[in-house]
């Protein structure tokens, strides 16, 4: 294993990491991934410290694969989530933030709907900051299990070729996942309708297709992007129908692609939108392992920024 | 030491060797293949890391290199033989014999140890099977090198 150049105080972005702090986070979490597999999952590792889990959006896996990374480390795991919290009885999110860092947490994981949110955090806190996802910029422990489960299908990510297909413009796994995939030197090609794609998206060194089909084309990874139902104010698509019909992975539109292709999404999946059933339970499909090396690789990410040395920043 | 082994344990097909990273591991094996020699009996072998439950960790930062633990059977009714290179300040057992409690209850745990720096215990551990005691002070560390993992095989004291 290489030597790591020391981690910086928060992981908010992708590109708060190089090649060398991924590859120690994906090997971290493979020795995690062993602990899952035991009968007593529990190791004495952060055993007294307090990690904080903000939920500001509602989330399901994203939270319950924290908090179940950080039980299986013996930390003590608190979760507020935006129902619960003072910001409802008009305490600012500064306020309610310092609030929390006069309480000496060893780590905030954070999510919030807008973008930024986690880095304004961290700037003001003591502690690290871990982004779990803040509006349509990063989600980078997505990305991280994403290339986990990757590396462990392929063995290595390198030379990949990577579709994304969906909803390029609101997702937040695509950026953490185009920085990330490139940076380990993988290509990658997105696809979705064009009133999903963002002006300028070329920049980022992708290629950009408009159809499913040819996304998929000699594609080693396809992901598929959750068509996020409750973020959609204006009407970028005539009807879920019509984008299955039009946009949706399908057996057939899948027939392009490596014979050793995987299929990954982040979940929660629409059925019947984004992708058909045939597929997502299909002999291709990644996704449930995706669930599992999330918890391994958060588990990582707890361990590392936690007992990160202090004056390493 | 194998011999040692063979006589603590007349039921030795109960043994299973667990190496402790890194140089258990070699030193583990090569017991393995000198029991096998002398009783024409396989003793299974696992690795432990016990990198999760070390008590240091706060102060020296995340272990660089975490290996995965590796124990090949249920430790129920067996008898475990730790074995690490040397026995220095019994922490590194320590950190093991909570990390074995989390695999089950074995029938009994033993210590084997190629070195052991006496008089340098932190902990009340102690070897039950010993290759060779040496008497070194704090400033001095023992370094052990197998013919698997290194190329050669030496146990050298050196200065710090």
């Amino acid at each position: 294993m290489t030597e790591a150049t020391p981690l910086s105080k928060d992981l908010v972005s992708i590109l708060d990491l190089d090649r060398g702090q991924v590859e120690l986070i994906l090997d971290t979490a493979e020795s995690f991934a062993e602990v899952s597999e035991r009968t007593i999952k529990k190791v004495p590792t952060l055993r007294g410290r307090t990690l904080v889990g903000l939920f500001f959006e509602p989330s399901t896996r994203t939270s319950a694969s924290f908090e179940i990374a950080a039980k299986r480390l013996s930390a003590d795991w608190v979760s507020f989530s935006l129902a619960s919290s003072s910001l409802t009885k008009g305490e600012s999110l500064i306020d309610t933030v310092r609030n929390l860092d006069a309480m000496a947490p060893d780590m905030v994981v954070v999510r919030h709907a807008d973008p930024g949110v986690p880095r304004m955090l961290a700037l003001r806190v003591a502690c690290s900051v871990i982004n779990a996802g803040d509006g349509a910029h990063e989600h980078p422990s997505q990305a991280l299990l994403d290339a986990f489960t990757i590396r462990k299908a392929k063995g290595h990510l390198e030379g990949l070729l990577v579709a994304m297909i969906g909803d390029i413009e609101l997702s937040r796994v695509v950026r953490s996942n185009i920085h990330l995939l490139q940076m380990m030197g993988a290509r990658v090609r997105v696809a979705g309708p064009r009133s999903m794609m963002p002006l300028g998206i070329e920049e980022m060194g992708v290629e950009v297709v408009y159809s499913t089909a040819e996304a998929v084309r000699d594609a080693d990874v396809v992901m598929m992007l959750r068509i996020q139902l409750e973020r959609e104010s204006r009407a970028r698509f005539p009807s879920l129908r019509e984008y299955f019909d039009v946009f949706a992975l399908t057996p057939e539109r899948l027939e392009g692609a490596k014979d050793d292709v995987i299929i990954l999404h982040p979940g929660p999946m629409n059925r019947g939108v984004e992708i058909s059933s045939e597929v997502a339970d299909g002999p291709y499909s990644v996704i449930l392992d995706q669930v599992s090396n999330g918890v391994a690789v958060r588990m990582a990410l707890l361990y590392l920024w936690t007992l990160r040395p202090e004056d390493a920043s | 030491m194998a011999g040692e082994i063979v006589e603590k344990n007349p039921a030795i097909e109960d043994v299973i060797l667990i190496g402790i990273r890194t140089r258990g591991v070699p030193m583990a094996e090569a017991l393995a293949a000198e029991i096998k020699k002398m009783e024409g009996v396989e003793v299974p072998i696992g690795i432990l890391d016990i990198t999760f439950y070390r008590d240091d960790l706060s102060t020296i930062g995340p272990h660089p290199v975490v290996g995965e633990t590796d124990l090949p059977l249920p430790v129920e009714d067996r008898v475990l033989v730790l074995c690490d290179d040397v026995l220095f300040s019994g922490r590194t057992i320590r950190a093991a014999l909570d990390a074995l409690v989390d695999f089950g209850r074995p029938k009994a745990v033993q210590l084997a140890v190629l070195i052991d720096r006496v008089g340098q215990r932190e902990l009340p551990i102690q070897a039950d099977v010993v290759g060779c005691e040496t008497s070194t002070s704090s400033e001095e560390t023992v370094r052990v090198r197998f013919e698997s993992t290194d190329g050669v095989a030496e146990v050298e004291v050196v200065s710090l």
